[in-house]
């Protein structure tokens, strides 16, 4: 077997700068959960379906298993744990609180960065757009329906 | 969106505008959001050790298959490869788990990995360990096993036959069987107008595949022989008495630990056989082992729900819809090894009437395995199929003879005022108003305007049907009913622990028993303490997770079976009144005055029409834990006590298979309105309404939030989430993108409406609640018969799981289901 070969990379965290050597197999979220000890991005899937890994990168909304890390080299990332300030939660997290949008919480991180996504995008979503924008996230307790009351309530 | 209604006329049941004291009954914040909601929550996969190494599982790609040889060596081979384990190794480490069966079930052999033989598709050989998750997965590739194929049984009726006999030891497929056979059937069907037979109904294979794969992080503690398992089993109780004895250890040298648990529903009850290999690599590497499931091995090879065949259902109706009872053959198919199983062979009978009056009913019931995935738990669990069976008994009565599906529910469903109801098994239902959730469920999808409606799908091409789901939610289980299948087996009762102490600080801190995956124990608990104690939630620290050695569990601890808002709540309750108690008792020996004459109010404990003698929380705290001198010796009092919550349970009739099964039977009746294309199959839910009763809720948002959860989980069940083999025992739907789960824009919009019927029976009037008993993959049923069928004639819908082909199949050829179905009228 041929030894893996391994690059170091840097990229921009929710505004820390990290500097890391990886396997260049290594998956996004792997680096991230692993590597970084950030550990609010979650691994539902083998395929790419679930969401619960989605993060920003440089803006773009991206599942996380579905990228390696050494192409995120340079990049800006964004996720759950960027979202509050000093603690204080930010009003879609807030909102999500109120509205009950989580049970378990394990599809949230991801939910919550795909409607952060949409929110930059769009302010004021319909309840259709705000459908669309978190297809490409399951969850398996709330059957959407206070998720999607927990958006509507931050869309101005 | 949602909708809440609540418009109650009769008594038990709360009135509009009420206003209850406290805190129970408010939607006050979860105390879990805080930190789930910034991605501070700790799972399983989230804990990390020094050095520890990551467990790939090396699979079966065969559905039957002797095990010719296994070769571990080029994995040793590769750099970063700490070890692995093998079945045979597993043999001598271990015992077999034990069986909860009488014989055949009884002689099956079930070991952490397989040994001699494979079983299903993805039954592990194998362990590898290595420094990587990539290199365990590599170094797993390089396992050479040598398989020798064997023919394989995919089918429950096939595999009877017992032409391929999975388990040699047991010397036959069946797992058990018993007939059940309760009232005077024989005479229902004498006195009977009309007898309508079904030949076949089929409940499909499908699970709730809980977003966060199984999985735990093993430490082995080699001074004192105990592994410390951080991990997502939803049951650790009982994981604890299958794995000890297995690992020849006693029970407290396992302890389970979970914080944050992504998801359950029952699939995480089983995992002992998978924790076990964990257990057996940490020792054998004396290193932290973890194990993370992959997707498609949840899919193929941890757990899925019970699969059920139902034969010969004979119904005996009366002239005027009324349904004496019913008999049928029921095959229950649990895959290649029974785990938890049989005990979905009794657990149905918690609701054997479903929500009917019914007193006449005999069922033959054989569990048997199949080369197919093992299966466990499924929210719902075995009550679900069975209620399903009782949904579609009505539907294809009353389409048959031409009665109305609302009415000839409400003739027959048991009645407001026969509660306490003994059903003809000795359960005992608590409290309800069947007929009362039914009319909301129908003002909420419009049923007065029912026939506009049709005539405006029609006039669009379209079919429309309405369907009821009537379902019961049994809940805080009565394990005595396990001696229904096995007198040998010494389980019986229930129990649920909590501790509430006063910290130095002043602090009130709570542990539980059970294991949360979602549910908002650590809130619901804290407003239960908070009413009690004359504080606030805030001030309520309930530790987050379970954690064995906290002292704070028993035999049956864990979240399972809808049971909490009983057990759970039950079990802080008691140790608050405890605490309350001691609390009093010590404020009164510094005031020298009786325990009667304190109060607890406003977070401290005064002396009643007296607020200026008043100890804060943190005096009592301090003055018990560091500053004690000088207080009375016969002073009995620790601020820190423990409560088992024991329900009120007999042991059942073994001889007669009768007893009280469950202590509480929450209600959801759910009413769908749909719209089939019959061009093409395809179907849309245009309206939908669930509606609840769980007794007093003790967190209404919480309550609707399970409810919610429950109905996507059943529509999913219903419309496409089935677990398809190929006729070589591979899994057709082995991840998310074949097994299609519920996403945002498949969910109709959603209207929810309650009622409270307080139970009788349990400490806070509250049922336990969340399952839901597929109250919806009936009503989608339901209404697809409805939509499709006229009296007499159409097809008969008879899967649990109808697809879009699946309908279409039905509106094409409607003879081959019609078939299923014979009236005899006398």
């Amino acid at each position: 077997m041929e030894t893996v070969s391994r690059k170091t990379i840097t990229v921009d965290v929710n505004g820390e700068q990290y500097e890391r050597e990886v396997d260049v197999r290594r998956l996004l979220i792997h680096f991230i959960r692993d590597d970084l000890d950030l550990t609010g991005s979650h691994i539902g899937c083998d395929t790419g379906n679930c969401g619960a890994c989605s993060v920003l990168v440089d803006g773009v909304l991206v599942k996380s298993c579905m990228m390696l890390a050494v192409q995120a080299e340079g990049a800006k990332i964004e996720t759950v744990e960027g979202l509050a300030a000093e603690g204080e939660l930010n009003d879609l997290q807030q909102a999500f609180s109120d509205h009950h949008a989580l049970q378990c919480g394990y599809c949230t991180p991801g939910m919550l960065m795909s409607a952060t996504a949409l929110l930059r995008e769009n302010k004021t979503p319909s309840e259709d757009e705000i459908r669309k924008s978190i297809q490409g996230n399951i969850c398996r307790c709330t059957g959407y329906v206070n998720i999607v009351e927990a958006i509507q309530a931050v869309s101005r | 969106m949602t909708e809440t209604t609540v418009t109650p006329e009769r008594a038990l049941v709360v009135e509009e505008g009420d206003v209850k004291p406290g805190f129970i009954g408010q939607s006050v914040p979860r105390k879990e959001d805080k930190r789930l909601v910034q991605g501070e929550g700790v799972f399983f996969d989230d804990v990390k050790r020094h050095e520890m190494g990551y467990v790939h599982f090396v699979r079966s790609p065969y559905a039957h298959a002797r095990i010719k040889s296994v070769d571990v060596s080029k994995a040793h081979e590769l750099d970063g490869v700490y070890g692995t384990l093998t079945g045979d190794e597993v043999a001598i480490l271990t015992d077999p788990f034990f069986e909860l069966s009488t014989a055949p079930g009884a002689n099956i052999k079930d070991y952490a990995l397989a040994v001699g033989r494979v079983r299903h598709v993805g039954d592990p050989v194998a362990a590898v360990v290595a420094r990587t998750r990539e290199l365990a997965r590599d170094a797993a590739e390089l396992v050479e096993v040598e398989y020798e194929p064997l023919p394989h049984v995919l089918d429950g009726e096939e595999s009877l036959k017992d032409e391929v006999v999975l388990h040699e030891e047991a010397g036959s497929n069946t797992v058990w069987s018993g007939v059940f056979d309760w009232g005077d059937f024989d005479a229902a069907l004498a006195d009977a107008d009309h007898v309508v037979r079904i030949e076949r109904l089929h409940f499909d294979r499908f699970s709730s595949t809980p977003l966060e794969c199984s999985g735990c992080l093993v430490e082995y503690n080699r001074g004192t022989a105990q592994w410390t398992i951080h991990g997502n089993h939803q049951m650790p109780g009982v994981g604890a008495i299958w794995m000890a004895p297995a690992l020849r250890v006693g029970i407290d040298k396992l302890r389970f630990v979970s914080q944050d648990i992504g998801g359950g529903f029952g699939n995480k009850i089983t995992l002992h056989p998978q924790y076990t290999a964990c257990c057996l690599l940490a020792r054998k590497l004396n290193r932290p082992v973890q194990w993370t499931e992959w997707r498609t091995d949840q899919h193929t090879a941890n757990t899925h729900g019970n699969e059920r065949t139902f034969l010969d259902v004979t119904v005996p109706v009366k002239a005027d819809g009324t349904m004496l009872g019913f008999s049928v053959r029921a095959i229950d198919d649990c895959g290649a090894f029974p785990r938890y199983e049989p005990l979905g062979c009794i657990i149905w009978a918690q609701v054997t009437p479903g929500c009917y009056r019914w007193r006449n009913i005999r069922v033959d019931f054989t569990q048997v395995c199949t080369n197919k995935s093992p299966v466990a738990p499924n929210r719902g669990y075995s009550r679900m199929q069975h209620l399903w069976l009782t949904e579609r008994i009505v539907d294809i009565v009353a389409g048959e003879l031409g009665l109305d599906p609302i009415e000839v529910r409400k003739k027959n469903y048991v009645k407001h005022e026969e509660f306490p109801y003994e059903t003809p098994n000795g359960c005992i239902y608590d409290s309800g108003d069947y007929a009362r959730c039914l009319d909301i469920a129908l003002d909420l999808i419009g049923y007065d305007s029912l026939e506009e409606k049709r005539r405006d799908a029609e006039s669009r091409g379209k079919l429309l049907g309405i369907g009821i789901g009537s379902t019961l939610d049994s809940g805080t289980n009565n394990f005595g009913q396990s001696m229904i299948l096995n007198p040998e087996l010494q389980f019986s009762g229930n129990n649920e622990v909590a501790t509430v102490k006063l910290d130095i600080f002043g602090e009130v801190v709570v542990t539980l028993g059970t294991v949360p995956q979602g549910q908002g124990h650590e809130t619901t608990a804290s407003q239960v303490v908070a009413d009690i104690l004359g504080c606030t939630p805030d001030q309520v620290n309930v530790r987050a997770g379970h954690d064995t050695y906290w002292n704070s569990t028993a035999g049956f601890s864990g979240t399972y079976a809808s049971q909490f808002a009983v057990t759970g709540l039950g079990a802080v309750k008691g140790a608050t009144e405890k605490l309350a108690g001691e609390m009093k008792q010590l404020a009164a020996a510094v005031f020298g005055c009786s325990p009667d004459d304190i109060e607890l109010v406003e977070s401290q404990a005064r002396i009643k029409g007296n607020p200026e003698a008043a100890l804060p929380f943190m005096a009592l705290g301090a003055i018990l834990n560091a500053n004690n001198a000088g207080l009375p010796p016969e002073l009995d009092v620790t601020l820190n006590v423990r409560h088992v919550y024991r329900p009120p349970f007999e042991k059942p009739d073994l001889e007669r298979k009768y007893g009280n099964l469950t202590l509480t039977y929450a209600t959801q009746i759910h009413a769908c309105a749909l719209e089939i294309d019959p061009e093409t199959g395809v179907y849309e839910i245009v309206d939908y309404a669930a509606v609840d009763d769980c007794g007093n809720r003790i967190h209404p948002q919480i309550v609707e939030g399970q409810v919610h959860g429950a109905t996507a989980q059943a529509l999913g069940a219903a419309t496409h989430e089935i677990f398809t083999y190929d006729e070589e025992g591979n899994l057709l739907t082995p991840n998310f993108y074949d097994y299609h789960v519920p996403h945002a824009l498949d969910m109709p919009p959603l209207k929810t409406g309650f009622i409270e019927s307080e139970s009788p029976f349990t400490p806070l009037g509250a049922k336990g609640m969340g399952e839901g008993g597929g109250a919806g993959i009936h009503a989608v049923c339901a209404a697809l018969q409805n939509a499709l069928g006229r009296r007499g004639e159409g097809p008969i819908v008879w899967r649990s799981c109808n697809p879009y082909e699946g309908v279409w199949d039905l509106v094409q050829k409607p003879e081959q289901t019609r078939k299923l179905v014979s009236v005899e009228s006398r």
